[in-house]
């Protein structure tokens, strides 16, 4: 490339830059390379996906019968506990860091991410946090089973922690930590690694969306560390943060979890946005519609998430301006959504739209979301949220905006950009028959569910009233056929890394691609160096006009 | 990396970090934040520490209405004691007088200091249920075996909305020997 030659007199490091990777294992380990540690928090991410995903057959199978079948009471909490962690924190969250590593470098025009050491720590602090957190699966007494919100004074009591609490904790300050020095990575490269022409309106969406993410991610994740410590202090130092009886108040964690917690589901969905706002014009052959205001948009949410919090906790007792003020401004949140939604949708109109795999799931990422946000709406009106409190319900909306939102999303990346990666095709028969069971199934595990919590069934119970068996047993069946079908994900991955079709594909993978960023005017595979000179011109159909 | 890259790195950096830094310090300032919120007059909420004694007004008994009172008894976690109203539930008209006793032991051999923490449901009742005598405004201490029969007395405050028809109020009792200064 042609940085060499300009660096030939200095001896310093650059030199490096012309070599392929470290030869054998232990060139993941002490990689840092932004492509490598991509590759290492996508695979990591999909056997989290799938360290989670048998937590969530364990429960469906526990919950296809009223009664106990399986497994007892306890564990099946520690399953849902678990569940929960594993999915969030080791699999979405890192999929969509993988994501970050590999496809913000290609698209901004930067050589690497702007600080590869700190990348690369990040990763294996990330290992060592989700081990720290499995671990506590063989301790005495159990992994937590409190509930991944961790509430005192519950999560505090020794019948529901045994001795993994402090370990859980630990595990949440590596995982919070590993977080934030990613985030920090990510804003030093959107910000100071950009190519020259681009300018900050010029990003593709999914550099924008993980931009704000980012900074989600800073303000909030050393909040929930603050809040955990403070469980930790309560349980082994004497302080009373939420202990009653030493003037604490339990209900004081909620406002603090919350406060984190509803920054924290955007920045599991706002790269989902990024991801789809970039696949879906592709396959649109236009440009993606009303490109400044999805970014506002974006902005706006994030902006809206530190300030709605408590509609997480509408039955607490809070005073009545509380709940209406929660109401409120939880609403407003459907305007910048809807906004998207629209934008996606415009997208879509009159454009010469064809269907392979990575747009089957976009659509079906549109659609289901926004059942998931409608669902939310309901929520979000406090005096019905009493009804739908700790049910099912809750349980299908927050689902339904995760899985074949969140979920769907990271599948479509993988087809969408695996072929850019590897080199290789993947096989388009398999992945449609992957799309088509993933997304009826999805539909019959979490649509009864609906049902279910309207009619009272709450959430977190191994056992049920009679009356929950038929839609419960519904929903296991779709559980298991989604289980099964993200086999045929694993294997679609497999297959195309080590050679896919055997078809040969092109630098822009998908017709006329390179018009929609920078990562397809480079060689398909990608090679381990990429951009030691930045692109002269960057690619601005989607800041244009449609017509 | 050029050095006027790095040292834009070095600068982002350490804004970041600082954020970072100041966020975890904005999660324990929720502390005070909180407990000065709660403080506030239209945020009608009751808190452990608010539940004082009143002095013993006299109201007119409204003798068309007569509310539910129930009385639950909780002990945190293994606590070592009894702890039981004498009477599980009342009919009282508001404005009227009423006290009930409170039977409390110790079953443990050692000195042991106790809290009881009231909670009122609905939650909007407790301003309206005033109490002028009460073993929970403060800490109690037990000798090791120590049998107590303590009274509680209190009034509903005629305002109470008509919708009210009934007030439960349960009382946890917390071992705080440990953290006591008293004991």
């Amino acid at each position: 490339m042609s940085a060499v030659a300009e660096h030939d007199d200095h001896h310093d490091h650059h030199d490096d830059h012309d070599h392929g990777p470290a030869k054998g294992l232990l060139r993941w380990v002490i990689t840092t390379n932004h492509k490598d540690i991509g590759t290492l928090y996508l695979l990591f991410a999909l056997a989290m996906f799938f360290v989670g995903g048998s937590m969530a057959m364990v429960i469906r199978a526990e919950l296809f019968e009223p009664g106990l079948q399986f497994v007892d009471p306890a564990f099946f909490n520690s399953m849902t506990t678990m569940h929960a962690l594993v999915m969030v924190f080791g699999a979405v969250m890192p999929a969509f860091v993988g994501l970050a590593n590999w496809q913000i470098p290609l698209m901004i025009g930067a050589a690497d991410m702007a600080l590869p050491r700190m990348n690369n720590m990040s990763f294996w602090m990330l290992v060592a946090g989700v081990l720290l957190l499995a671990s506590t699966l063989f301790m005495e007494g159990g992994a937590p089973n409190g509930g991944w919100t961790l509430y005192p004074p519950l999560v505090l009591q020794p019948i529901t922690v045994g001795k993994a609490l402090p370990f859980a904790i630990f595990s949440v300050h590596l995982l919070g930590i590993s977080s934030i020095m990613g985030a920090i990575n990510i804003i030093a490269t959107i910000l100071n690694m950009r190519a020259p022409a681009m300018r900050l309106m010029d990003m593709p969406l999914f550099v924008w969306t993980w931009l704000i993410t980012a900074f989600l991610l800073i303000a909030v994740m050393p909040v929930f560390a603050g809040a955990v410590t403070m469980l930790l202090t309560d349980k082994f130092f004497h302080t009373s943060f939420f202990n009653a009886a030493g003037g604490g108040d339990p209900v004081l964690y909620e406002h603090i979890f919350w406060f984190f917690g509803h920054p924290e589901v955007y920045i599991m969905i706002l790269p989902t946005f990024g991801v789809a706002s970039t696949i879906i014009p592709v396959f649109a052959r236009k440009p993606l519609f009303g490109y400044a205001s999805m970014v506002w948009a974006t902005a706006s949410i994030a902006f809206l998430s530190f300030i709605v919090w408590a509609h997480h906790m509408f039955t607490v007792g809070m005073p009545i301006a509380g709940e209406l003020y929660f109401m409120y401004a939880t609403m407003i949140i459907a305007v910048p959504t809807g906004v998207k939604v629209f934008n996606w949708t415009a997208t879509m109109w009159k454009g010469a739209m064809t269907f392979e795999t990575p747009m089957l799931f976009s659509i079906a990422f549109v659609v289901l979301f926004t059942m998931g946000g409608f669902t939310g709406l309901m929520m979000s009106i406090a005096p019905s949220d009493f009804q739908y409190h700790d049910t099912y319900f809750i349980v299908a909306h927050f689902h339904y905006t995760l899985v074949p939102a969140s979920i769907f999303i990271l599948m479509a990346a993988g087809y969408f950009w695996l072929p850019k990666w590897t080199g290789h095709m993947y096989n388009e028969k398999i992945g449609q028959l992957h799309f088509w069971l993933s997304v009826i199934s999805v539909n019959i595990l979490f649509f009864p569910q609906h049902f279910l919590g309207l009619a009272g069934m709450p959430r977190r119970i191994p056992d049920y009233a009679i009356q929950f068996a038929d839609w419960n047993m519904i929903s296991s069946i779709g559980g298991f056929i989604f289980g099964a079908s993200q086999l045929l994900f694993l294997y679609i991955v497999y297959d195309t890394i080590k050679g896919g079709t055997g078809e040969k594909v092109t630098d822009e993978v998908w017709e006329d691609a390179s018009k929609h960023g920078l990562e397809w005017t480079l060689p398909s595979p990608v090679p381990y160096h990429t951009w030691t000179t930045p692109p002269s011109a960057v690619p601005t159909e989607h800041v244009l006009d449609t017509h | 990396m050029s050095e006027e890259l790095s040292k834009k790195h070095t600068k982002l950096v350490r804004i970041l970090v600082f954020v970072a830094v100041a966020m975890f310090g904005f999660g324990y300032a929720l502390v005070p934040i909180y407990d000065v919120l709660c403080e506030w007059k239209w945020i009608e909420r009751d808190r452990p520490d608010d539940i004082k004694q009143v002095s013993e007004a006299t109201y007119k008994i409204d003798l068309d209405r007569e509310i539910t009172v129930e009385f639950i008894t909780t002990l945190n976690e293994s606590t070592p004691m009894e702890f039981h109203p004498e009477v599980k539930q009342l009919k009282v008209h508001p404005g009227e007088y009423h006290t009930v006793n409170f039977y409390a032991e110790n079953k443990a051999n050692k000195v042991m200091v106790s809290r009881a923490i009231a909670s009122f449901s609905p939650a909007l009742t407790s301003s309206y249920f005033e109490k002028t005598q009460c073993f929970c405004f403060s800490e109690q201490t037990f000798q090791p075996k120590e049998i107590k029969i303590m009274p509680m007395r209190f009034v509903i405050n005629p305002d109470l909305p008509v919708s009210y028809k009934t007030i439960t109020l349960s009382y946890t009792f917390f071992d705080n020997t440990d953290k006591s200064v008293n004991k």
